[in-house]
């Protein structure tokens, strides 16, 4: 039976303040990111501005800064900070024993 | 009474007395909320010294601003930026604030209130602020655990804890603050289903079109929106396991959120005997039926009407607040207007839109694939209603027509188009739009701040957009208003705005000079360390401040201080230079912008390798590889190390590349060895990171082949030796360098370059190139110390040598041999069909 999460790999694999990616076969690459509160949260690792790759912005507080044109995204919510408008696509995450778990329903959705 | 408090707050008291020379009136605020405090705030800015104050609060937190509750449900907020007022307010305003112990009943005859804790205090007057309750539907089931409201900071703390676990939630109502607590649920990874009873989601602020136009976004969004759903039951063993409709149909559910309305909260008040009827009735100065008590915000009844929304308190507060200080001010009741706080979903509404008054006629624009719907309701020529769904740029505009009662007759026909349109153009200049705001026009709609307010501000001295925040709060909480409130600062001022003396970044008070010099004065190790010693407002800062911090350490360090990877800009964090597709584009050192077939064939076989789509020479004299995947970083890098190439640093802060014309070697007009000199400037510099991107050139006659005069550090090569000139640049600004000096030998010019060098990297501000650097300081401070002062110099030089000892240390060599792997391999990979397969 295949469950709801997906297992990535271990918490500690990414670095602090910093992003690992999941490419998804036929569909959009998946970002994982750890902040400095050893939160993580998962996007689309997509810009909504000009599609930069979010994994490899800056990670401040629990947001990042997109390396392109330094939009800031939300990473609980994808949405674009401040004055800039746009969105990138949330998948939920989880830790579980150390180990990364993104949701699959959403994972398979980016590869849709 | 306990004993000790009574003593203390004798103690006190007799101290404020005897300042004031007359014992003041004790004034008691229950209700620490929005109202409570504005009221006071109001007050205050009155007459400060006039009441004694003292305020109730039922939750355990200083007055925060509640409708910025679902910015914090949606991770967009933290509490602490929520806060209105801290303790510190509380403290410098002389008001006692007791929280955690409401307020259980008021005993007019003896002009007391009884707290829970049994705390009896008298007042002389008395303002009741006590808000809202949420209106629970009676249905079985409610009272079951993981049933909430959406109403304080606890109820977001549960949302928040049940979001963590997972699963999914139900929200009772489709009005604002359901769809709000919806839209922050989803964000936090549950899945949520709203249930509304109308047929219209926000029906009180929408018409239909707008409802549906919402409902499908939200439904695109994920969210299941069932309206006409009827609630019978909350159903659950010892907490709730879903929702049953009256239809029968079933969802599950581990959270539910009541958001079907609010009423006054009016229990206290009824229970003292003042007079009540939705609300705690109130005259126009906010009085209730005992002349000392007062009330105002959701709680209050004014003219048979109660208003759920945050603005027509700041009303309320202005009259209470004249009233209380001697310059009654009627209140007049209050129009208003709604805006949903949803990111990404503009919708706003004001007045009725019913549109079923007599006379009443509509304007109506639609713009499906846009997805904008705006409606505008008509009676005598006056908007007396607007709904705005998708563009709701103009709601300020047709609210302030609206709440002034303007006859729109003259601009009927263009009235939909918006202000800009209408007031003369498509591209009508945005500071005129704002300029013809009238000026109890809103500004800031989270602290109730009107235009005319703001103007006042900023004419009593607030310069600057912080100022204005501090002073009059304008722009200060969700922030939407920032636009504005710039505007108006640029509109009354003209160019005297100041931005201050610029701050590093948002997340600190200090400059950049302030932060270098507290680095070296206190001789701070890391960014944490700074973050901490110099009170940095954000917890790890932001892509601004840090890779300064980490550039002022290493800087302040050399040798000693760890680099923080995640500190630094991409490129610099990748050694390489991303492109708009997210691929890479790798340039090899060439020294001094000379190659040799090894080179040339390294370079052709990773092209060839790597299928990279383009190479291209750079303006700096090397070639450029482009469309490099992340992954294949270290193998390019490999092979090129192999052919004794190494990182070119085309991507740092750091020295890029020394350019050079062939000079005497080749040209028949050469004076000195440009290459040979530029080669030994390149080894001599190469890998020094600096605050900006540093470029060299050197030209073997006045001819200058190689640009030296728009360089950071130009030489030009004459018959009796070296030009060297400083601050040149070619970018946005061109500018050609001021001469610093004339020098005799090679050496010399090693010497001053060397010495320049490190001036630039110990006094420049990050993100600082030499020419703005230069025009700051002088070119003659800097002739100052690089060429009068040959004691700094060397020292200078020294340092320089010293700091190259720890950076001339190719990157990519250890990158090739595996370091950092996690920079550059995938964390796992994803192939959707073999895992369903798998099942």
């Amino acid at each position: 039976m295949i469950g709801e999460w997906l297992d990535i790999g271990w918490l500690n694999e990414i670095p602090v303040r910093g992003s690992r990616t999941i490419p998804v076969t036929g569909g959009e690459e998946i970002a994982v990111f750890r902040t400095g509160d050893d939160k993580v949260f998962a996007l689309v690792n997509r810009c909504p501005h000009k599609g930069g790759p979010l994994s490899q912005g800056i990670v401040h507080g629990h947001s990042v800064a997109c390396p392109l044109h330094n939009w800031n995204i939300a990473l609980a919510t994808g949405q674009a900070q401040g004055e800039d408008k746009g969105c990138t696509p949330v998948i939920p995450v989880k830790v579980d024993g150390g180990r990364v778990l993104i949701c699959r329903a959403s994972t398979l959705k980016a590869a849709a | 009474m306990d004993f000790q408090d009574y003593q203390s707050r004798e103690g006190s008291d007799a101290a404020v007395d005897r300042m004031a020379g007359a014992p003041r009136e004790h004034l008691v605020v229950i209700g620490n909320g929005m109202a409570g405090c504005r009221a006071i705030e109001e007050l205050l800015a009155r007459d400060a010294g006039r009441y004694r104050i003292t305020i109730f609060g039922a939750e355990p937190h200083v007055n925060y601003n509640r409708i910025m509750l679902s910015p914090v449900l949606a991770g967009e907020k933290t509490f602490d930026e929520i806060v209105i007022n801290g303790l510190d307010w509380y403290r410098d305003n002389g008001i006692e604030l007791v929280t955690a112990d409401p307020i259980l009943s008021i005993d007019r005859e003896a002009a007391t209130v009884t707290s829970r804790s049994g705390r009896v205090t008298g007042y002389d007057r008395l303002l009741i602020a006590t808000g809202s309750d949420p209106f629970i539907i009676p249905v079985p089931g409610k009272d079951l655990p993981g049933v909430i409201s959406f109403r304080d900071m606890k109820d977001v703390d549960t949302m928040l804890a049940a979001a963590d676990a997972g699963g999914a939630a139900v929200v009772i109502g489709g009005g604002l603050l359901g769809l709000e607590a919806a839209h922050g649920l989803a964000l936090r990874g549950m899945q949520v289903t709203v249930l509304h009873l109308p047929g219209t989601l926000m029906e009180r602020q929408l018409d239909e079109a707008a409802g549906w136009l919402l409902k499908t976004a939200l439904e695109a969004r994920g969210q299941t929106i069932l309206t006409g759903a009827d609630t019978a039951e909350i159903f659950g063993e010892g907490k709730v396991e879903g929702v049953r409709l009256k239809d029968g149909r079933e969802i599950p559910a581990s959270l539910v959120v009541m958001a079907v309305g609010i009423r006054p909260s009016v229990k206290l008040a009824a229970e003292a005997g003042l007079e009540v009827g939705r609300g705690i009735k109130v005259d126009d100065y906010m009085v209730t039926s005992d002349p000392s008590i007062f009330a105002v915000g959701e709680c209050v009844e004014h003219e048979g009407n109660v208003y759920g929304l945050v603005a027509p308190l700041w009303d309320m507060c202005r009259s209470f607040a004249d009233g209380l200080t001697g310059k009654p001010n009627p209140y007049r009741g209050s129009v208003t207007s709604t805006k949903l706080k949803v990111a990404g979903l503009d919708v706003f509404s004001a007045g009725d839109f019913s549109g079923t008054g007599a006379g009443c006629e509509d304007i109506v624009l639609r713009d499906a694939s846009r997805g904008v719907y705006k409606r505008l309701v008509l009676q005598d020529e006056k908007i007396v209603g607007a709904v705005l769904y998708g563009d709701t740029s103009d709601g300020n505009w047709y609210f302030d027509l609206l709440r002034n009662g303007e006859t729109v007759t003259d601009l009927r026909d263009v009235l939909i188009f918006g202000q800009a349109f209408a007031s003369g153009g498509g591209a009508a200049d945005p500071k005129a739009a704002v300029a013809a705001l009238s000026d109890d026009a809103e500004i800031c709609g989270c602290n109730g701040v009107s235009k005319g307010q703001v103007v006042s501000c900023i004419a009593k001295g607030a310069r600057s957009l912080d100022a204005v925040r501090a002073t009059c709060k304008a722009s200060a909480s969700c922030g939407s208003c920032t636009g504005l409130v710039e505007t108006l600062l640029a509109l009354t001022l003209g160019d005297q705005v100041q931005s201050g003396p610029k701050t590093l970044c948002k997340c600190t008070s200090f400059t950049h000079d302030d932060v270098r010099r507290e680095i070296v004065a206190q001789a701070m190790r890391s960014i944490p360390e700074v973050m901490q010693k110099l009170h940095w407002a954000t917890p790890d800062g932001c892509a601004s401040c840090r890779p300064a911090l980490n550039y002022y350490l290493l800087c302040a360090l050399p040798g000693d201080y760890v680099d923080d990877q995640q500190s630094r800009f991409v490129n610099e964090r990748m050694h390489a230079n991303i492109q708009k597709d997210g691929t890479y584009s790798v340039v090899p050192r060439m020294w001094g912008g000379i190659t040799n077939p090894r080179e040339l064939r390294a370079i052709a076989d990773v092209v060839e390798k790597y299928n990279a789509p383009m190479v291209k020479v750079t303006g700096g004299q090397r070639l450029d590889i482009f469309g490099i995947k992340k992954e294949d970083l270290p193998a390019v890098w490999a092979d090129l190390n192999a052919a004794g190439m190494v990182s070119g640093h085309a991507y740092g802060k750091s020295l890029r590349t020394v350019k050079t014309c062939v000079g005497s070697e080749w040209c028949r007009f050469g004076t000195q060895d440009s290459t040979g000199l530029g080669v030994k400037i390149e080894r001599l510099t190469w890998g020094s990171w600096m605050p900006h991107k540093f470029k060299i050139a050197v030209s073997g006659c006045p001819r200058n082949c190689a640009e030296a005069t728009i360089k950071d550090f130009g030489v030009v090569c004459v018959d009796s030796g070296y030009e060297l000139s400083v601050g040149g640049n070619g970018g946005i600004h061109v500018r050609a360098t001021d001469l610093l000096c004339k020098v005799a030998t090679e050496q010399e010019a090693l010497d001053y370059c060397a010495a320049f060098i490190q001036l630039y990297r110990e006094e420049a501000r990050y993100l600082e190139r030499t020419a703005p650097w230069i025009e700051r300081v002088g070119i003659d401070y800097v002739k100052a110390r690089i060429v009068e002062d040959a004691i700094g110099r060397e020292a200078l030089r020294a340092r320089f040598l010293y700091a190259q000892t720890f950076s001339q240390d190719d990157p990519w060599a250890g990158r090739a041999k595996g370091a950092d792997r996690e920079q550059h391999g995938h964390m796992a990979q994803f192939k959707p069909l073999s895992l369903e397969e798998m099942a």
